[in-house]
């Protein structure tokens, strides 16, 4: 197991490489940070993911002389369960049992810089890259011992770590790899083994992780514990934009424990020997700080207005056919979407050493090569002096503080040298300064023929940037703060096919004549970045919203009107999935107060494809959702761990449904007022559906698809079709809260 | 002569019975078809919808987790356990089949369409004091809900309560009938107030001590009562709250929540919910007429300025443990235990300027929990907590049930009181811990 | 200096009485299982178990729990060993991120050794202090089922079959 997930750690099992058969070991020059994740996006994914980039087989795979096989990958475990899927490719298509393969994951020092651990790609790229070189390695031992045993490759075959002869000679990979270098570029082709022949891809192997998450074992930054290491809390601003105009430090002081004030501009922080001290000794530096409040935030009653208002570049991002003729109806809607919260159960944490004048950051970013360049111009130092190694955090949903408190602990350790400096924020500063999923407001407008027909579709979506992460230090929290501040540059709209605010702003229907255009909004009034699924969980919001609106125009089955503009096989075959699974009756009502409603989107228009299926139940008093049953049907290629599948649909249908029905970020125009769970509301148990179904359309011969992100977008327009069904009320405003839906109803 | 005797007695008897019967006896209204919703406008639905709010219909007919109005809850009463009735209008297990009269009956008169009596948990002699055109309302309200076939469980009430007659007797000692009288020496907004918090609000249901037949007493009216194990605290001059209840804050507090005293909590808590959506100048009306109620006093007899002053010199400030010198006045009494404990667990967010909770709560010197004449509503809020309803915002408050034993939230609350409270020791405190924990535990 | 009984050995701490346990668990302790979620009692990622009762360690100070009994995760098993309730949750899978489930699993393991019989809803409501931001929350449930059903039918059997609560 990798040396991060035992206990007992030491700085220097930390700091300290691999094994002792590590060999010259190929990185890629330090180079693309900034707009990695806008870039990747854009690119169409090679066939070998990311081996493409990195063609060393030693970056990703390395055996040692007792044959223990250590699989490196640039992504990061996000409580994904993405270590234990790479470490399935790796040991079936290596022939090593799966308890043999340790796996290391982003470490600037030790990784491949795969960019960041988003957008459902990294089965794409580390899978595959991990799964090809696996593949390559396995010929190269083999020819190996072929070599060795003198036979032809042919005849021999891998198995349990060895390589087996005819005549029953063996030789143990340990063995065959004593004094040679696996330190060869990938040759195509791959050949890797026939689907038939795997016994670990496919099958639901255990996660790896969980064992240690049940008993309290080492597995979160937030319990890394390093010798002499000291706690340290920030005090933020009481504002947006507020100025540090004095400063009492004696109350500070006077705390048990209390070692430094760290002050930089209007960053504020102080260091303590114990937690609890530094947690205190921030109530006082902060009673002992004296700010200029800014009103820097847009008025929340006016947020769509402003979003409208403010200047967006504007990009037609579909345009097909000659223009309607013949339409009998137009059906018109307007979406809105709040700010909305990643809300991270732990609250952003990350330890750092300055020592000898290199920084080592201890972090649970999605990107270690970026938030290295970040943190390297933050505190201005050459990038080769500063290692940051990934370890776990609390489960993030995309771009939160992960990386701003990366550069909070650089900063204090800094002026602490030599002695390990944990950071972790309080509640309140998670929910009020971690960047948010942005507003934002679509309009659609569709055209029905005389019999029903859908014949015409346009879409417009405006929202602010999807991603913002740190290409620089411009882009931490931090580096606005200190005394000579950074700027962020520019915000880019992530290209289309992925596309960010309008990810899945394009429908998957064969309409003849469609129009769908983007309004890229640069300004940020409120700071966002990436939450989950981006844009698409609003556009898939919408789309299938107005489907639903279109069909009753068209007096058809909602899963019938879909059907009839679905030509994908494999679209189609989810859809068919999720309705029979769910029992799908057009026009049934299960009973009073109660509706179905059915979703489909396949995420980005490239990965994984997902029905949803919902039964709805509307307190018409209290205007409260319960949900009775849930079945969702996802097609995301081979499942190489079909219950890793089952989870992230589950989760992301719960985590969406909870989005759905409660969450909207409220804000003054000096700060967030959503600081905790009692202003931001999130699901609890009462609200847990009453069951969820994930059924898998596996399809073995096609390549993984990314199924992280799936299941936001149908989740949220399942859950308000069903409740159109069920009270005849179409709501199109997100959340459906108790207080709208009871609005909405009237009496 | 002695058989003169007894057929004299058994004439008595029988007159007696014939009499009590004809008292008793009401007879049943025809059974309706149930209207459709077109019987009724929009605009008495939606007074009516405002009126139910008032009257906090759905907290009593909305069974834990049950469709609103569908009835099935539980309600304790000291006589046994009533459930409360399905009043959607499913015909057969609902007033599907009530006409207008037959529900206007059962308002005014405390008896269902079939003539039976019902039992005054259903506050009619309340309900009672509406007008006919209220009442209209709120049957167009429900009748257009959407019909729940739910049978309400039987009664649990021991002989002879549980002989629905009895209750002619009860009415006919403490029933009040008829509509609202309004005062012409107060002003429109006080009538107002009047008719919906005597009427429909039914604020005395609870704020009054009732008698041991349950009926309120007329001599003692608002004068603090109990409602399902909590202290429904006084309304009138004796109130416990260390601020004075003004329009104003009555106003905000019926909103949800105001600065000088908190938010509802317990059974109230529900009862504010529901009345959230009732038109502004209603809420205003019942707040004047609650207001005048105390007419300003409290039992403290404090003035505002003194309980703020109060309460400033003993909130906790923005790091509890370094402002501990602050409060050692009182530990040389012996309370240096609950008020170790406080400082640990409680003040946390019970401090003033910090961030957290967002929602600030309350300062402990303006809770009525805390100063009240009954140590249970405190009690149960420190074992409990305050959640807000589900996927809401509003503030949370932990439950400490878990972490406190006996002794240890006996001493936090002897602190409490006298620190916050500047108040007299609860006589009782102790028992009435273990009664609650007890009861909460079986 | 006081005496904390945790996990069944008397452990010596020198920290403020007024700490919250949740700290003195994690930095004097060494131990992982709780977490720092909100420090307000909100979350329940911090839950431990007081004499068999679910709490909240990051509002409970140290000065409540002289001469009382606090049990961990850590207490339940190991990953090697693991309790019935923890090999319930790693049979069912019972976790994403993970980060939150030592609280859930000592709010259930309070249940179950309260009423090792408890209905769907019953569980349900014992969870609902506890946050979950991932969407685990179905199979948690079904872990604590799983869990209860186990150790019913153990303590159902004759000898022999205590189950490890």
């Amino acid at each position: 197991m990798n040396a991060q997930f035992q206990p007992n750690l030491t700085r220097r099992t930390l700091l300290g490489g691999g094994g002792a058969l590590v060999v010259s070991f190929s990185l890629r020059p330090f180079a693309r940070a900034a707009a990695q994740e806008v870039q990747s996006e854009a690119e169409a994914l090679p066939e070998w993911g990311s081996l493409k980039d990195n063609p060393m087989l030693d970056s990703w795979i390395r055996i040692d002389a007792e044959g223990k096989v250590t699989v490196f990958t640039g992504k990061a475990e996000l409580g994904q369960g993405i270590k234990t899927a790479l470490v399935q490719l790796a040991a079936d298509e290596l022939s090593v049992p799966l308890g043999s393969v340790a796996l290391v994951t982003a470490d600037t020092a030790r990784t491949a810089d795969e960019g960041y651990t988003a957008a459902s790609h990294s089965m794409e790229e580390s899978g595959t890259a991990i799964w090809h070189a696996a593949s390559q390695v396995r010929h190269i031992l083999t020819g190996w011992a072929a070599e060795r045993l003198g036979t032809g490759a042919g005849e021999l075959r891998a198995e349990g770590g060895a390589v087996l002869a005819p005549d029953g000679r063996r030789i143990g990979y340990g063995e065959l790899v004593a004094g040679r270098s696996l330190h060869v570029a990938a040759a195509a082709p791959s050949r890797l083994k026939p689907v038939g022949e795997y016994k670990i891809i496919g099958t639901s192997v255990a996660r790896i992780d969980i064992p240690a998450k049940v008993t309290g074992g080492v597995a979160y930054v937030q319990d890394l514990r390093l010798p002499g290491m000291v706690h340290a809390r920030i005090v933020r601003p009481p504002s947006r934009g507020a100025r540090l105009t004095g400063l009492d430090t004696r109350g500070a002081e006077a705390i048990p424990g209390f070692l430094k004030v760290v002050r930089n501009g209007n960053f504020l922080a102080v260091v303590a020997e114990r937690e609890f001290q530094a947690i205190r000794a921030m109530q006082a530096l902060a009673a002992g700080a004296t700010w200029q409040r800014a009103a820097a935030l847009p008025n929340e009653d006016e947020i769509f207005e402003v979003l409208r208002r403010l200047q967006s570049e504007e990009r037609v991002i579909k345009a097909e056919g000659g223009g309607v003729t013949n339409a009998a109806q137009t059906i018109e809607a307007r979406y809105l979407r709040p700010y909305q919260m990643h809300g991270s159960i732990g609250p952003s944490c990350a330890v750092a050493l300055y020592e000898n004048d290199a920084l080592t950051v201890w972090s649970h970013t999605q990107g270690a090569f970026p938030l290295r360049a970040a943190v390297s111009e933050l505190l201005r130092m050459p990038p080769e002096k500063v290692r940051v190694i990934h370890m776990e955090g609390a489960g993030c949903y995309g771009h939160n503080a992960a990386d701003d408190v990366g550069g909070d602990a650089a900063l204090v350790a800094r002026e602490m040298p030599g002695r390990p400096v944990r950071v972790q924020w309080m509640r309140e500063q998670e929910h009020g300064w971690e960047p948010l999923g942005s507003a934002m407001i679509t309009e659609a407008s569709g055209q029905l023929d005389a019999d029903g027909n859908l014949v015409g579709w346009t879409y417009d979506v405006w929202s602010c940037p999807h991603s913002t992460r740190p290409g620089g230090a411009g882009w931490l929290l931090p580096g606005w703060e200190i005394e000579s501040p950074f700027q962020p540059d520019r915000p880019k709209p992530i290209p289309q096919p992925a596309g960010g605010g309008d990810r899945n702003a394009i429908p998957l229907y064969r309409i003849p004549n469609v129009r769908v255009v983007d309004h890229f909004i640069p300004e940020i009034p409120i700071r966002t970045s990436a939450l989950r699924s981006l844009g698409a969980y609003m556009n898939v919001f919408s789309v299938e919203s107005f489907m639903d609106e279109l069909a009753r125009a068209a007096k058809a089955d909602p899963v019938a009107f879909r059907m009839r503009y679905l030509e994908d096989p494999r679209a189609r075959a989810v859809v068919e999935t999720a309705a029979e699974k769910f029992g799908w009756k057009p026009g049934e009502k299960p009973g009073p107060g109660r509706g179905q409603g059915f979703a489909f989107a396949r995420y980005k228009n490239l990965a994984c494809y997902v029905a949803i299926a919902v039964e709805a139940e509307v307190d018409a008093g209290t205007g409260y959702i319960h949900l009775p049953r849930i079945v969702a049907a996802i097609d995301s290629g081979l499942a190489v761990n079909p219950d890793g599948i089952r989870n992230q649909t589950e989760g992301g249908i719960l985590q969406a449904s909870s989005w759905t029905r409660f969450e909207e970020v409220r804000f003054s125009t000096e700060e967030i007022t959503s600081r905790d769970w009692g202003s931001y509301p999130i699901m609890r148990f009462e609200s847990v559906p009453g069951s969820v179904e994930v059924h898998i359309v596996n399809r073995p011969d096609q390549p993984f698809l990314g199924t992280g992100e799936g299941a936001q977008g149908p989740t949220a327009a399942a859950i308000a079709n069903a409740v159109a069904d069920a009270t005849g009320v179409r709501i199109r405003t997100l959340p459906l809260s108790p207080k709208r839906v009871k609005a909405a109803l009237g009496v | 002569m002695w058989k003169r005797l007894l057929l004299g007695l058994i004439v008595l008897v029988l007159a007696a019975g014939i009499g009590f019967f004809a008292l008793a006896w009401r007879s049943a209204y025809d059974p309706i078809d149930p209207p459709g919703r077109t019987a009724f406008d929009d605009a008495a639905i939606a007074r009516g919808a405002a009126l139910a709010g008032i009257g906090d219909c759905a907290v009593c007919h909305t069974a834990a987790g049950g469709e609103a109005y569908a009835g099935g809850l539980p309600i304790p009463t000291p006589f046994g356990t009533i459930y409360s009735t399905n009043i959607t209008p499913d015909p057969e297990t609902g007033i599907g089949r009530w006409s207008e009269a037959a529900f206007r009956r059962s308002m005014r008169e405390g008896v269902a369409r079939d003539g039976s009596h019902l039992y005054p948990a259903f506050p009619y002699p309340h309900f009672t004091k509406a007008t006919d055109e209220d009442i209209r309302a709120i049957y167009a309200f429900l009748m257009t809900r959407e019909p729940v076939r739910a049978e309400a469980p039987a009664n649990q009430l021991p002989f002879p309560l549980n002989f629905r007659p009895l209750m002619a007797g009860w009415n006919l000692l403490f029933l009040d009938e008829g509509p609202f009288r309004p005062d012409p020496n107060q002003s429109e907004a006080w009538n107002r107030g009047a008719y919906l918090a005597e009427g429909l609000g039914h604020c005395g249901s609870c704020h009054t001590p009732v008698n041991a037949l349950g009926a309120e007493r007329k001599d003692r009216r608002y004068a603090g009562g109990v409602a399902e194990g909590w202290h429904a605290p006084a309304l009138d001059a004796s109130s416990p709250a260390p601020m004075p209840w003004t329009e104003e804050a009555l106003a905000n507090y019926l909103r949800g929540w105001d600065p000088h005293h908190g938010l509802a909590a317990g059974p109230m808590a529900p009862v504010v919910e529901t009345m959230k959506d009732a038109p502004a100048a209603d809420i205003a009306a019942i707040a004047t007429y609650v207001a005048s109620l105390s007419g300003g006093r409290t039992a403290s007899r404090r003035s505002a300025d003194q309980v703020v002053a109060f309460a400033e010199e003993r909130a906790f400030g923005p790091v509890p443990q370094v402002d501990r010198p602050k409060i050692s006045a009182v530990q040389a009494e012996g309370l240096q235990d609950g008020e170790r404990l406080f400082v640990g667990a409680c003040a946390t967010c019970h401090h003033e300027g910090g961030a957290l909770p967002y929602t600030r709560p309350v300062e402990l010197s303006f809770s009525s929990s805390v100063t009240g004449p009954d140590p249970r509503n405190l009690v149960r809020i420190v074992l409990d907590g305050i959640h807000p309803p589900e996927g809401q915002p509003g503030p949370i408050m932990p439950g400490f049930a878990g972490a406190l034993t006996d002794q240890q939230l006996e001493a936090l609350l002897i602190y409490v009181r006298r620190h916050f409270g500047n108040a007299p020791a609860w006589r009782e405190l102790g028992a009435t811990i273990r009664d609650i924990r007890g009861s909460d535990a079986s | 200096m006081m005496a904390l009984d945790v996990n069944g050995t008397t452990r010596q701490v020198d920290a403020d009485p007024d700490t919250p346990l949740l700290y003195v668990l994690r930095n004097d302790l060494a131990l992982n299982g709780a977490k720092f979620g909100c420090g307000l009692g909100q979350c329940g990622a911090c839950t431990v178990m007081v004499d068999g009762n679910a709490v909240f360690s990051c509002v409970t100070p140290i000065s409540l729990l002289e001469g009382r009994r606090i049990t961990t995760v850590e207490g339940l098993g190991t990953a090697e060993n693991p309790s019935p309730l923890q090999q319930a949750f790693i049979d069912e899978q019972a976790a994403q991120c993970g980060y939150c489930i030592a609280g859930m699993i000592m709010r259930a393991q309070a249940l179950l050794e309260r009423n090792a019989r408890p209905s769907d809803a019953e569980i349900r409501r014992q969870m609902q202090p506890n946050l979950c931001r991932c969407g685990t929350h179905m199979r948690i449930l079904r872990a604590v089922r799983r869990a209860a059903d186990a150790m019913g039918s153990a303590s159902a059997a004759p000898a022999g079959g205590e189950a490890r609560l």
